[in-house]
């Protein structure tokens, strides 16, 4: 067996079950994931005295746990086909809004289900457009993500909103027992909650459906258009609470908040195994992409690796770990065709 | 089979390896006074003169060691991941120059919590997050010396305008607001301010900008950029659009950067603070505080090796030095060291 793309069905062999199994298992996207990240986090400890320490790694979750929130939600919109770039940019008009709510008083729980509402209602206007226009998803989250953005630049200007209540705060910077962060704890939730909706539901298996063939699949009967309007709306909401988890976690928000971050999301959901073109992809592969990049650049920050260096690492670690099964395939199939077309060799 | 499956393996595994080869020579050793210059951004001229003054200040202080570190955009939310490994490391003294005043103070307490000493230098932290902040000077000579070298070049009147580095910039901010002042004053009722526009620090965009202020004020004279990217960026759209002679550039740069455009007439004068002696003052300054050779509390002043020493005023505040005036006489001279 091969890495095997969770895109490409994997070749059935004659086995006993055990050992087929056994290699179904091996064959995995995320048993490929599992294997970077240990080898991450054995890099990591050999750089840097700093890494295995429990308080280090608790605190480290930070750097990824807001991006991962919106990872999930990415994956489903990914699956059906289709793509939202706007979700940074919801995070700022959110974050403006919640800021705004704040200045005037307003108390915490209203703040957190303030910004999820706006979230939501960005969320479901570029569902809304998507769905009653018939524009692709790329061009209308194009559209969105610098008009989201734009709204809170004209709001805010070179203004920031930095008065939030002592209890906000705890959200984003508080953590439990002193260890483990409120943000790591609601996004493992979340991720439990995606995880069951994908993949133990008809839901789940309906928009893997649309991802491969939206045509068949309004033709079994699938309301294609109206969920596809909902997996936006529900990545309006996922955005609207990373900006509330953002927000707190800084306390200060600015109309440039979370800028170019839909491009490491998608990164992300692509590294995790989700194929690009849709159809296929699971939410443990996109957890643990979640923690290869998280972990990745903890131990680069750790060894004080600048940004530069670190935004190429990346980016090489993205195109190998999606090449190379690609590459060996080709490899494997090349050698085959010629083993075939020359039965004494 | 199992050896395709480990092809895979191998290769990310080579690729980190590589990585982490890059920063492992950096690790210290832990009886080190570890002192963190972290930057608005990395590849940035001002900053990298900075880190050579960091790098004096390390050699004349026994047991000391410099991390130079910043992200590669110059972003608040960079620099909070880089002060939080920072804090991983339990270095002994972190130094910012802040891409956000606010944004940055819930991390800084965090390390203060953490029993790191944590100052700000250029552009401040708000005070909960730091001890001082150390400004290359002040705020009120800086907007009046661009003022004042404008009108010197301009012989007192005609419409100016501000190119400035983005919104949110927190020095930027203040010495425009201080210039608006400076411009209120009668001996300076004949420059007209049409104009501020934004950057963002990006050589593109600050060009781009440049050019529409050509486009928009034809009778503008001169343009004011407070930061070492708009200016060479104006200085650049001036020559090409063959505006030498009729719009000037001034402002803040830096001498090698500079040189080009004063000898080809689109500069007369600019003027910049020494960021070398900067970076000394501020390393110097925040292993007094790490080593308890100084307290950092307002009104006190701290001893800072050949820069002599530095007053911290009520408010928390220092003040390094004056800006310097460059102009064709002296900016050669000066090109060669930053």
């Amino acid at each position: 067996m091969t890495l095997t793309h969770p895109s490409r069905p994997v070749r059935p062999m004659p086995k006993s079950a055990f050992e087929t199994r056994l290699l179904a298992l091996a064959a995995r996207w995320e048993t490929a994931l599992v294997v970077i990240l240990v080898v991450i986090c054995g890099l990591n400890t050999a750089a840097s005295p700093y890494f295995l320490d429990l308080h280090n790694l608790f605190d480290s979750t930070q750097i990824f746990s807001e991006k991962g929130l919106l990872v999930l939600s990415m994956t489903l919109i990914v699956i059906t086909g289709d793509i939202d770039l706007s979700v940074a940019s919801i995070i700022a008009l959110t974050g403006t809004f919640v800021g705004f709510l704040a200045l005037h008083g307003v108390a915490t729980p209203w703040l957190v289900v303030g910004g999820i509402a706006v979230g939501t209602a960005c969320g479901a206007f570029n569902g809304g457009v998507i769905v009653r226009f018939q524009v692709p998803a790329i061009v209308v989250t194009i559209g969105t993500m610098s008009l989201f953005r734009g709204i809170s630049y004209i709001v805010l200007g070179d203004q920031a909103y930095t008065r939030f209540p002592e209890s906000f705060a705890e959200l984003g910077q508080g953590t439990l027992g002193g260890y483990v962060p409120w943000e790591f704890l609601i996004y493992l939730a979340m991720a439990a909650v995606f995880a069951v909706f994908l993949h133990r539901t008809v839901f789940g298996r309906d928009l893997f459906a649309i991802g491969n063939n939206a045509q068949a699949a309004r033709y079994s009967g699938i309301r294609v258009q109206n969920y596809r309007f909902l997996v936006f709306t529900l990545s309006g909401a996922m955005a609207g609470l990373a900006a509330v988890l953002f927000t707190s976690r800084v306390g200060a928000v600015r109309p440039n908040m979370a800028q170019g971050w839909e491009l490491e999301v998608v990164a992300t959901a692509v590294l995790g195994g989700v194929a690009i073109m849709g159809g296929s992809g699971t939410i443990p592969g996109v957890v643990l992409a979640t923690f290869v990049f998280g972990m990745l650049s903890f131990g680069l920050g750790l060894i004080n690796v600048p940004g530069i260096i670190m935004s190429i690492v990346t980016g090489t670690l993205l195109i190998a770990a999606i090449a190379t099964p690609i590459v060996v395939r080709r490899l494997r199939l090349a050698l085959e065709r010629r083993r075939e077309g020359n039965p004494r060799g | 089979m199992s050896v395709k499956l480990h092809f895979g393996k191998l290769a990310a595994a080579t690729i980190l390896a590589a990585a982490s080869v890059l920063g492992a020579s950096l690790a210290a050793r832990a009886d080190d006074v570890r002192i963190a210059m972290v930057v608005k951004n990395l590849g940035n001229g001002f900053f990298d003169a900075a880190h050579e003054g960091g790098e004096e200040a390390i050699k004349a202080l026994p047991g000391a060691k410099l991390i130079y570190t910043g992200p590669t955009t110059p972003t608040a939310e960079g620099q909070i991941d880089i002060i939080n490994s920072l804090i991983a490391q339990n270095v002994n003294a972190i130094v910012i120059s802040a891409n956000d005043p606010d944004a940055l103070v819930p991390v800084a307490k965090k390390a203060m919590a953490r029993g790191i000493t944590v100052m700000s230098f250029d552009a401040g932290v708000a005070p909960a997050g730091r001890v001082f902040q150390l400004n290359p000077s002040k705020a009120d000579l800086i907007g009046r010396k661009q003022i004042e070298m404008a009108a010197k070049t301009l012989g007192g009147k005609g419409e100016i305008a501000i190119l400035s580095a983005t919104a949110q910039a927190t020095n930027q901010n203040i010495w425009i607001a201080e210039m608006k002042k400076v411009l209120a004053e009668p001996a300076y009722k004949d420059l007209k301010l049409v104009d501020v526009v934004y950057g963002d620090d990006q050589s593109d965009k600050s060009y781009r900008e440049a050019i529409g202020l050509f486009r928009k004020h034809p009778d503008l004279k001169a343009i004011i950029a407070p930061t070492t990217v708009g200016i060479t960026a104006s200085a650049k759209a001036v020559t090409d659009q063959k505006l030498v002679g009729k719009v000037f550039v001034t402002g803040l740069g830096l001498p090698s950067e500079m040189a080009g455009h004063v000898h080809s007439g689109a500069v007369d004068t600019f003027a910049i603070w020494n960021p070398i002696d900067l970076g000394y003052t501020a390393t110097y300054a925040a292993f007094q505080l790490a080593t308890k050779k100084a307290t950092g509390a307002p009104n006190s002043t701290i001893e800072v090796g050949r820069m002599k020493s530095i007053a911290i005023d009520a408010s928390g505040e220092a003040a390094m030095s004056e800006p310097y005036v460059f102009d064709k006489t002296n900016v050669d001279k000066f090109a060669k060291i930053f």
